[in-house]
This record gives structure tokens, sequence and C-alpha cells, in this order.
């Protein structure tokens, strides 16, 4: 693509941004699988609209799909804020079926590994070209300076979107926020247990600041 | 241009082909381009040393097309590891906008999934253990 192509380009997207403040901003839920993603987007949708997005699983690529919630209003300090919830599959670069077939047959792992190859896919297309803002969602007792969140926060940044960064299961012994603070200073990391729902208040108010 | 290839020997070669790729061989070629010839040599079980990097736009192409490309056959994904950023926002604003990263372009290590694995990384340096499978 060339260089005018792009710079045009990068600046009809800013000021479709800038102008469509009528319409709810679409917030894209990321990670590495297995984070927590969906028992976020879970949290926040039966929070403010009484209904989930997704179903949960401590099997990963449990959501191969991006999935939108639209309209999610979240109160707070007397205003609302409208968004739309784009719950995504985790993002990674290798899929082996054989890491399934623990947990079902050969031809069901197969083909959950099929799904979950397009669920990467479709996720990275979605973060090109149909989103506003990132959530990114990490395990606090993981390490987080992996090239997939090195790479997709990268990817963000390029695309200027804003971005919050939640550090998920804070509940479990080995949770460790700093570590993922340390890693990604440049942007606001917020603690929380999306499965306790430890934390809350302060990730809609961040939420309603970041994205409102 | 040469295209960079593996032996023909039908047993295959005895051991693992490293293409190291230079900044001024990238710069010649179209985001396709790149992803292709990186994916051409991890295909054939080649590790690939890129001099300078991908653009982040060109790392999610990438892992678009290597989804793609993933059967249960044989080919599992890539194993990518470049050097984490060494400073918070050290990219330029006019890279950003424009998608590029020539403030951070940093060699890149691209193999298959099931053939290298990470041992160490931290900003100065990349460990990782090749096996031939």
């Amino acid at each position: 693509m060339g260089l005018f192509t792009e710079l045009k380009d990068s600046i009809s997207r800013a000021t479709d941004r800038l102008f469509s403040d009528q319409d709810p901003k679409r917030i894209g839920i990321y990670g590495p699988p297995n984070a927590g993603k969906t028992t976020l987007a879970n949290r926040i949708a039966r929070d403010w609209t009484g209904d989930a997005i997704g179903t949960e699983s401590h099997v990963p690529h449990e959501t191969r799909r991006a999935r939108r919630k639209e309209n999610v209003e979240i109160e707070r300090n007397g205003k609302s804020v409208t968004i739309d919830i784009v719950d995504t599959p985790g993002v990674t670069t290798k899929v082996d079926y054989e890491e399934f077939t623990g947990e079902m047959d050969e031809e069901d792992a197969i083909r959950r590994s099929r799904e979950a190859t397009e669920g990467v896919a479709e996720a990275m297309h979605w973060l090109r070209e149909d989103v506003d803002g990132v959530i990114y969602v990490l395990d606090s007792a993981e390490d987080p300076i992996t090239q997939v969140n090195t790479m997709l926060i990268g990817i963000i940044e390029s695309r200027d979107l804003p971005v919050l960064i939640f550090a998920n299961k804070i509940d479990l012994d080995d949770a460790s926020v700093k570590r993922i603070e340390d890693a990604f200073p440049q942007h606001k990391t917020v603690p929380l247990s999306a499965k306790e729902g430890d934390n809350m208040d302060e990730v809609y108010d961040n939420i309603a600041q970041y994205f409102g | 241009m040469p295209k960079a290839t593996n032996t023909d020997d039908p047993e295959g070669p005895d051991g693992v082909q490293i293409d190291l790729i230079s900044g001024e061989r990238m710069a010649e070629m179209a985001t396709m381009e790149k992803i292709r010839m990186i994916l051409d040599g991890v295909h054939d079980g080649n590790i690939v040393i890129l001099e300078e990097g991908l653009t982040p736009d060109e790392e999610s192409r990438l892992i678009e097309t290597t989804m793609a490309e993933i059967n249960p056959d044989g080919f599992n994904g890539i194993e990518i590891e470049t050097y984490p950023k060494s400073e918070a926002g050290d990219s330029s604003l006019l890279g950003r906008i424009m998608g590029t990263n020539d403030a951070e372009a940093k060699l890149t290590v691209i193999g298959p999934a099931n053939q290298i694995e990470t041992l160490h990384k931290d900003e100065t340096l990349i460990s990782a253990l090749v096996s031939r499978n």
C-alpha cells in the first residue's frame, strides 16, 4: 500500500472515530487463550444487561467466533456510557489439535482446532477493521512477556486504539499485577477477578473514562 | 531474485536450514511477498531470521495467514520471537500513524512451532532450541 493511501486510511479511521459519538463504540476484548476474556465479557454483560455472551471453559479455544453484545449501557457517577462488547477468540500463532485430545475424541479435536484457527484469523480481522477500543485481558498468574502479547499490544498501538490492560485472576495465589504493570508501563493496568467479581467498580470506572 | 531453497535430497537435509534475510532485501518486498517467503521457508522446516522484523500490520497479517494454513496432518503454526520493546512509547507518532515501526525494527526469529522452542527471552537475548523434525 502506498504512503499516501496509508495516510488517507489512517486519517479516515481517526475521523470516523471522532465523529461517530452517536454510535456505541465497539470495544474488543483481546488477549491470549485462557486469560478469562469470556468470563469478563459475561460479567460485564450480566451486570448491565442481565444476559451472558458466551460459554466459559478451562479448555483453550472455547471461544472460536467473535461475539458481539450490543448496547451495553454502563452507568458511572450519574452519567451513562453505551458500548458494544466484542468477545474475541484467544490469539495464538500455533494450534495443535493434539492439545485437545485429552478432553475429546480425535475427530472433535480436529474440528475444534480448525474452528480455533478460523477464530484467531477472525479476531485479527476485527482488530484491523472493526473495533474502536481494546480491553486487553491477561492472566495475572502467567508471565505477560510473550511474543503474542508483545505483538498484539504493538498492533493495537500502531492503530492508535485506546487500550486498557486488565490483570485478571487476581484471586489466584501466583497472581502478580506488578509483573503486568512492569511489562506494559505505557498503558493503564486494572487488577480484577472476573470470576469472583473482585474490583469491578474500578473496572467500570475505567471503561467509562477510556471509552465513554 | 534468488530463492532460498532446501536441498533436493529425497532423504531430506542432514540438519536445519537457517535463512537470514537482510533488511535491504525485505524493504523491496510487498507485505504478502514477505509473508509468503516466511511461511514457505517455515513449511520447508527452515528457521527464518529477519534482520529488521515486520511492522505491526505485517505481523497481524502473518498471524492471519498462518492460521489459514494450519492443518492437522502436518503444519501446526509458527513460533516467532522478537526482542521486547526496551522503552515504553519509543515509536514515533508518524510511525504509529503510518503503521510502520522503523524506530523499533528488531531482529525476529520465525520457525515451525513443532521444531523451535524458546528457552529464554529478554530485551537483549533470545535463546532458542531448534530440533530437526
